[in-house]
C-alpha cells in the first residue's frame, strides 16, 4: 500500500469542535454518537450532526448507480467525496467557524478505509480529502468481525450488492464476501489508529459503559464555564 | 522490393489502415491502482478550448476524416456521463453549491466516462476523440482561486492523452463567435459568478483572458499544443488533420 505523508494537514483555528465516530457497520458507533448528541443538546450547547452519504445533491445519483451496478471504484469514491464536500462546504466548516460542536457519523477515514479496500490508491484518496480539517476527537469503535456481522445480519434478511463488497469479486456468497470486505476495512482502521490519533472504544462493552468513556473524552473539549455535566457521573 | 505502378501504390495506401502497437496506460499520478497493468491499442486525442472556439465543429470533421481513413472513433467529452451529468446540471443551477463540491462532481462525471467509455474504447483499439478533458476543469478551478496542486492530485487518475490540442482564440474574436451562436452570453462562461465586473460583456472578456492565461501556463506541464483558433474552420481543420495524420503514421 502506498501511503503518503500528506494527511489532513489543514489545522484551522476555529472556535467550534469536530467530533467523529468511525468503525465498521455494526460496531455501535451510531448509537453512541446519538447518545452523545442528546447529552450535548441537553447541556444547551450548539450541536450539529452530520452523516456519511447524506447530501441531497448527490444521494440520489449514488443510489441510482448502485442499483445499476456500474460504479467503478474511482467513480464511487468521487461521488462520496462530492457528498462529503457538499456537507463540508455548506455545514461542517461554516458551523465550526460559528462555534458549533459538529458531530460526524463517519468522516474522511471511512473513505480512506473503504476506497483503499476497493483498490484506489491511499495516497490519492488522502490528497482528494486534504481540504478537510482534522477532527478534535475521533472515536474508533473496535469490535470483532463476528460480533459486527451478527449485529448487522440479525436485523436484515439480505445484503445489498455494494454493501457486501460484491463488486470486489471476493466470493460468490454475499455473506462470505461481506465478511472478507469488512475484515479488510477493520485492518485499514487498525493501521490508522496511531497516525491519526484515534481514541479506541471497546465496542463489545455495554452501551452505557461505552457512553461514559465517550462523554469523559468529550468533556475535555468543552470549556469549563460551559460544563454542567449531569449524566456523566452515573455508571 | 518489387516495383509497383503509381496506381497500385495509391490503391495500396488507400486500402491499408494504420494500426497501432499495444502499450501500457500512463497516468498523471495516483489513482487507478487496479488498472495499472492495462494495455491499450487505441489512441486518445483531446481538443481543448473555450466555449464557441469551434471545438465541436473540429471534432465533427476530424471524426469524418479519421473514419474515412478506416479508424474506429469514439467521441467523448465533459458532463456526458448518463449517470452523473443530470445531477451535475441540477447542482450547477443551485448557486449555493460550493466550489470543491462542484469540482468533485465534475471529476466523478469524468471518472465514469474514463472507466466506462474511454479506457474500454482504447483497449478495443478505438481512437477516442475527446471534446475537452481535465484541463478545462483545472483551468476553471484555478482562475477561481482553488489550489492547482489539489486539482493536479485529484486528476492523478486521469490517463495521459497521446495528443492534446488547445484552440487558442482571442477573447474579442470569441465574443463574436458566441453571439453568432446564440446572441447572448452564458453565465458561467462569462465568469459571472466571480464578480469580475457588473457588466457581463466586460466580465466575459476578462474571464476568457484569465482562462487563456491558465491554459498557456498548462502548456508546458501537460504538453498542450496551442492551435491558432482565430483562423477559419477549414484552415484549423487542415492544420489539425495534418498533425494528427502525422502522429498516427509514426
Amino acid at each position: 500500500m502506498d501511503r503518503g505523508t500528506t494527511r489532513i494537514r489543514n489545522k484551522f483555528v476555529v472556535p467550534g469542535k469536530l467530533v467523529v465516530v468511525e468503525g465498521i457497520d455494526g460496531s455501535g458507533k451510531s448509537t453512541q454518537i446519538h447518545l452523545l448528541e442528546k447529552w450535548l443538546r441537553f447541556q444547551g450547547l450548539p450541536v450539529f450532526m452530520t452523516e456519511w452519504n447524506s447530501s441531497e445533491t448527490v444521494k440520489e445519483i449514488t443510489s441510482k448507480g448502485k442499483k445499476k451496478g456500474r460504479l467503478t471504484p474511482t467513480t464511487f469514491s468521487l461521488l462520496h467525496a462530492t457528498d462529503f464536500a457538499d456537507r463540508y462546504e455548506r455545514n461542517i466548516f461554516p458551523l465550526m467557524r460559528a462555534g458549533y460542536i459538529v458531530l460526524a457519523d463517519r468522516y474522511v477515514y471511512t473513505a480512506y478505509a473503504r476506497d483503499t479496500v476497493r483498490g484506489c490508491s491511499y495516497r490519492w484518496i488522502s490528497k482528494v480529502y486534504d481540504f478537510a480539517v482534522k477532527p478534535d476527537l475521533t472515536f474508533y469503535f473496535r469490535v470483532p468481525i463476528d460480533t459486527a456481522v451478527e449485529r448487522i445480519l440479525s436485523g436484515r434478511p439480505k445484503l445489498k450488492y455494494y454493501e457486501a463488497g460484491m463488486d470486489l469479486n471476493l466470493s460468490n456468497d454475499p455473506y462470505e464476501s461481506y465478511r472478507i470486505f469488512q475484515s479488510r476495512i477493520i485492518d485499514m482502521y487498525e493501521s490508522m489508529i496511531e497516525e491519526e490519533g484515534f481514541t479506541v472504544i471497546d465496542g463489545t462493552q455495554d452501551i452505557e459503559k461505552q457512553q461514559v468513556s465517550v462523554r469523559e473524552k468529550m468533556l475535555a473539549l468543552i470549556p469549563k464555564r460551559q460544563q454542567t455535566l449531569p449524566g456523566l457521573v452515573q455508571r | 522490393m518489387r516495383s509497383r505502378t503509381r496506381t497500385q501504390d495509391y490503391m495500396q495506401r488507400k486500402r491499408s489502415v494504420q494500426t497501432f502497437g499495444p502499450r501500457p496506460l500512463r497516468f498523471y499520478g495516483n489513482g487507478l491502482n487496479y488498472l495499472r497493468d492495462t494495455e491499450v491499442k487505441g489512441r486518445l486525442v483531446v481538443i481543448e478550448g473555450p466555449d464557441a472556439s469551434g471545438r465541436s465543429t473540429q471534432i465533427g470533421s476530424l471524426t469524418s476524416h479519421l473514419e474515412a481513413s478506416g479508424h474506429a472513433i469514439i467521441n467523448t467529452g465533459l458532463r456526458r456521463s448518463e449517470l452523473i451529468a443530470p445531477g451535475l446540471l441540477e447542482a450547477k443551477r443551485n448557486l449555493a453549491i460550493g466550489k470543491k463540491t462542484l469540482s468533485l462532481f465534475y471529476a466523478a462525471d469524468f471518472a465514469d466516462q474514463l472507466e466506462n467509455k474511454i479506457i474500454p474504447g482504447l483497449r478495443a483499439g478505438y481512437i477516442v476523440l475527446a471534446d475537452r478533458y481535465i484541463f478545462t476543469l483545472m483551468a476553471r478551478d484555478s482562475v477561481r482561486g482553488m489550489s492547482r496542486t489539489w486539482a493536479h492530485n485529484l486528476f492523478g487518475f486521469a490517463i495521459v492523452p497521446d495528443l492534446v490540442y488547445y484552440l487558442d482564440v482571442n477573447p474579442v474574436k470569441l465574443v463574436h463567435r458566441v453571439f453568432e451562436k446564440r446572441s447572448s452570453l452564458d453565465y458561467y462562461e462569462s465568469g459571472a459568478d466571480m464578480g469580475l465586473s457588473d457588466d457581463m460583456f466586460e466580465s466575459f472578456l476578462k474571464y476568457q483572458a484569465m482562462l487563456g492565461k491558465e491554459f498557456r501556463r498548462m502548456q508546458k506541464k501537460y504538453g498542450l499544443v496551442p492551435i491558432d483558433g482565430n483562423r477559419s474552420p477549414e484552415e484549423i481543420h487542415r492544420d489539425l488533420r495534418s498533425r494528427i495524420d502525422n502522429f498516427l503514421s509514426h
